[in-house]
C-alpha cells in the first residue's frame, strides 16, 4: 500500500516491538545471572553452616541435614517449589553416605571435592556446593534444582512480558494516532488542493503549514502564480491577435460587398484592388503572430547556427520585393573582419522585422542601408532608413505588442519590434535607436556571436 | 445624410466610405481622434462611425468627450473587440449601437439609419414630404401609388433636401455632398441630377432659389 501513513505505522510498530523484545531479552539474560549468583551464595553459605553446625558436634548427622534444607521452608516466606529443593548430602571422605535431607536425591550429588558444580542426577538437574570438614572427615554437599532457578527466571520474564504484550496493541493505536495528526496538515492540503477547480489558480492557503510542508505549499503557489502570469499573456496575446486579425477581415469582407454592389467597372476594380491590398496585410500579420507565438513558446527552434553576414543578406534578397514596391532599395555593406556565427532563425527574424520597418518608413524612391560591424565578440547590425524617425517619446512604448507609431501610415500590425525584441532576448542582445537631425532613423542590433 | 467615419485601417475605412456612398449617405473620412474632433467642430454630422482602436487614442474617449460637450450626434462604435462586457462599455459610454467586426455594410448602413431616425426622433423608417414617401433602406420612393427608383446620387441629393425641408441648400453644398465619387463631380452634376429628380417627382417638387440653391416646395404647392 503506497500511503504514508500506512508505512509511518509499520515503522513505528516494528520499531516499538523491536525495542520491547530486545528489553526483554536483556532483563530476562541479566535476572537469569543475578538469580545464578544469589542463589550461589545461598547455596555456599547452606554448606558451610551445615559445616560449622557439624563441628559443634551438637547436633545428629541426619537432623542437620534436615535442618539445613528446612531453613528455608521455615523462614516461611516463600511456600512454594522454590523452597522444596535445596537437598543436602554429607559423605565421609573414605566415600561413604553419613546423612541426607529427605528431598536430597537417591545417587551423590556431586563428584567434585570442594566448589560449585552442575550434575545430572536422576535426570535431573542440580547445582551443587560441597565443602570438605577435614576436621570431622567429612564432605558436605547442599544443592538446589535448576527446576527453581529456571521457574524464577520464568516467572520474572513471564511478570515483563505480559504487560509489554497488553501495552503493544495500546502503543500501536496511539501510534495510529499520532501519524495521524502528525499528517493532518498534508491531509488539509491535499483536500484543498483536490476541491479546487481546474482553472481556480489562486495561491493555496491552508492555515499555517508546518515547516517541513511549507516548502512543498510555496513551491505550489510559485508554480500557480507562474502558470497564472503565463495564461494572462496567453490570454491577452489571443485577445489582441484576434482583434488585430479581424480589422484585415473587416476590410476584406466590406471590400468585397463594395465590389459586388459597385454601379461601374472602375468601382468594382478598385475595390477588388484594395481586397488584394488587405490579404497581403492580413497575410503579414498571420505571419507574425505565427513567429511571435512560436518565440514565446519554449518550444525548441531549430538550433543552427549561420553566418551573420550570410543571414542579412538572406534577409535584404527576401525583402526586395517588397522593397521595389515602394521603389525603395535594399543596400548591405560588410565591414566585419571575423566570420560571425548566431543563432540563424532568431537572427533572420529579428533582422527582418527591422528592415521590414524600415522599408515601411521610408519615402518612395528613398534607401534602407544595412551595415555589419564586429565589436568584441558582438556583431552590430546598423538599419538606416530616411523616413521620419522615431519620435523620443514613443521609443519606450515601441517594443509594446500591438503598439503602433502615431506616424503610421499603413496599418501595421504594431508587431513588428515586438518580434524584434523577443528575439534579442533569446540570442541575449540589444537594440538601440537612433535619430538623425537631418531626418532618418538608424535602429542598430547588438547580437554576441561565436 | 453626412456621415463622419473614424477609422485608421486604410482598406476598411476605403471600403465603409465607398460602401456607405453606395448605400445613398454622404461619407467622411479621418483617421485620428484628433482629426475626428476638428471635424466634429465644424458640425452637420448626421452620425459617426467611430472605431475603438485608433493611432492617438481610442474611440470611446472621444465618444465620452463629445457627450461631456453635449454634443448628441448619434455614434456607431466599430470594434473587434465584440464581447458582451466591451459592447456594455461601449454603450454606456453614449454610443447609440455596436457592431462588431467584421460585419455587413448593408448592417452599418441599417443601423446608421436607424439610429439616425431614432436621434430625429422619427418612429418609422419613411420620410414623409408632399405626397411622397421615400425609403431609405431601399433608396425608393412611393407617390401616388407608385414606386420610384432613385440612383444613389440622385438619392444623396434628395436626402440631402429632406433633412430640413424647406431650408435652402447652395449648389456648393449639395457637391459636397456628391463628392468622392470615383468618376468625380461634373461641374453641372447637381444640376444633371436636380433635373432627373424633377422628372421623377413632378417638376415642382424642388424649387429653385435663384442666386442660393435648391429647396424642397412647401406642402400644398
Amino acid at each position: 500500500m503506497n500511503s504514508v501513513r500506512f508505512r509511518l505505522f509499520i515503522i513505528l510498530v516494528a520499531a516499538t516491538s523491536l525495542v520491547w523484545l530486545s528489553a526483554f531479552v536483556w532483563v530476562q539474560q541479566s535476572t537469569r545471572g543475578k538469580v545464578e549468583r544469589v542463589l550461589d551464595a545461598r547455596l555456599a553459605e547452606a554448606g558451610q553452616m551445615v559445616s560449622s553446625l557439624l563441628s559443634d558436634q551438637r547436633i545428629d548427622l541426619n537432623t542437620i541435614a534436615v535442618a539445613a534444607t528446612g531453613a528455608a521452608k521455615t523462614d516461611g516466606i516463600l511456600e512454594t517449589d522454590y523452597s522444596h529443593k535445596l537437598s543436602c548430602q554429607i559423605w565421609s571422605l573414605n566415600g561413604a553416605l553419613v546423612g541426607s535431607s529427605g528431598s536430597a536425591p537417591q545417587g551423590k550429588l556431586t563428584d567434585r571435592d570442594t566448589g560449585f558444580s552442575t550434575n545430572v542426577i536422576d535426570g535431573e538437574k542440580w547445582r551443587v556446593y560441597s565443602v570438605v570438614n577435614e576436621a570431622l572427615g567429612m564432605r558436605i554437599m547442599v544443592g538446589d534444582s535448576y527446576k527453581v532457578r529456571d521457574r524464577l527466571v520464568e516467572d520474572v520474564t513471564r511478570g515483563l512480558a505480559l504487560p509489554a504484550l497488553l501495552v503493544l496493541p495500546i502503543m500501536a493505536v496511539l501510534i495510529l494516532v499520532s501519524v495521524q495528526r502528525g499528517l493532518a496538515p498534508l491531509e488539509r492540503l491535499a483536500s484543498a488542493l483536490s476541491q479546487r477547480p481546474a482553472e481556480d489558480l489562486s495561491p493555496v492557503s491552508v492555515a499555517p503549514l508546518p515547516r517541513e510542508i511549507k516548502p512543498m505549499g510555496d513551491a505550489l503557489n510559485g508554480l500557480f502564480s507562474r502558470v497564472t502570469v503565463m495564461r494572462d499573456r496567453e490570454k491577452s496575446f489571443t485577445s489582441f491577435a484576434a482583434h488585430e486579425l479581424k480589422t484585415p477581415l473587416a476590410a476584406i469582407k466590406t471590400q468585397a460587398q463594395v465590389a459586388a454592389m459597385a454601379p461601374d467597372k472602375d468601382t468594382r476594380l478598385r475595390a477588388l484592388d484594395q481586397i488584394q491590398h488587405g490579404v497581403g496585410r492580413a497575410d503579414r500579420m498571420v505571419r507574425q503572430l505565427l513567429a511571435l507565438a512560436s518565440l514565446d513558446s519554449d518550444d525548441a527552434l531549430d538550433e543552427s547556427k549561420g553566418q551573420v553576414a550570410k543571414i542579412i543578406q538572406a534577409v535584404a534578397s527576401d525583402l526586395a520585393r517588397t522593397a521595389a514596391e515602394k521603389q525603395v532599395a535594399i543596400g548591405f555593406t560588410d565591414h566585419s573582419e571575423a566570420v560571425m556565427r548566431t543563432h540563424a532563425v532568431l537572427l533572420s527574424v529579428a533582422v527582418r522585422n527591422v528592415v521590414e520597418n524600415a522599408i515601411h518608413a521610408s519615402p518612395v524612391g528613398a534607401s534602407v542601408d544595412i551595415s555589419l560591424t564586429n565589436e568584441s565578440g558582438r556583431c552590430h547590425i546598423s538599419v538606416h532608413d530616411m523616413g521620419p524617425g522615431i519620435p523620443a517619446e514613443e521609443i519606450p512604448r515601441i517594443s509594446a505588442r500591438f503598439y503602433r507609431g502615431k506616424g503610421a501610415k499603413e496599418g501595421g500590425s504594431g508587431l513588428g519590434l515586438s518580434i524584434v525584441a523577443a528575439a534579442l532576448e533569446r540570442l541575449g542582445g540589444d537594440i538601440s535607436f537612433q535619430r538623425h537631425p537631418e531626418g532618418g532613423e538608424t535602429v542598430t542590433l547588438m547580437i554576441p556571436v561565436g | 445624410m453626412r456621415i463622419l467615419i473614424v477609422e485608421d485601417d486604410e482598406t476598411l475605412a476605403d471600403g465603409l466610405s465607398v460602401g456607405l456612398r453606395l448605400s445613398g449617405l454622404t461619407p467622411e473620412l479621418v483617421t485620428t481622434v484628433a482629426d475626428a474632433r476638428e471635424a466634429l467642430a465644424h458640425g452637420g454630422y448626421s452620425a459617426i462611425v467611430l472605431d475603438i482602436m485608433l493611432p492617438d487614442g481610442t474611440g470611446l474617449e472621444l465618444l465620452s468627450e463629445l457627450r461631456s460637450q453635449g454634443d448628441n450626434t448619434p455614434a456607431l462604435l466599430l470594434s473587434a473587440l465584440d464581447q458582451t462586457q466591451d459592447r456594455v462599455a461601449g454603450l454606456d459610454l453614449g454610443a447609440d449601437d455596436y457592431l462588431g467586426k467584421p460585419f455587413d455594410l448593408a448592417e452599418v448602413s441599417a443601423r446608421l439609419r436607424a439610429i439616425v431616425r431614432r436621434a430625429e426622433g422619427r418612429a418609422e423608417s419613411f420620410i414623409r414630404w408632399n405626397g411622397l414617401a421615400v425609403d431609405p433602406a431601399r433608396m425608393t420612393g412611393h407617390k401616388d401609388n407608385c414606386t420610384i427608383e432613385f440612383s444613389p446620387r440622385e438619392f444623396t441629393i434628395l436626402r440631402a433636401l429632406l433633412e430640413r425641408p424647406g431650408a435652402i441648400l447652395s449648389k456648393t453644398v449639395l457637391e459636397d455632398r456628391l463628392y468622392g465619387w470615383q468618376d468625380g463631380v461634373e461641374s453641372n452634376a447637381v444640376e444633371v441630377h436636380i433635373h432627373k429628380l424633377r422628372v421623377k417627382l413632378g417638376a415642382g417638387f424642388i424649387q429653385t432659389v435663384r442666386g442660393a440653391g435648391y429647396r424642397l416646395a412647401g406642402a400644398g404647392q
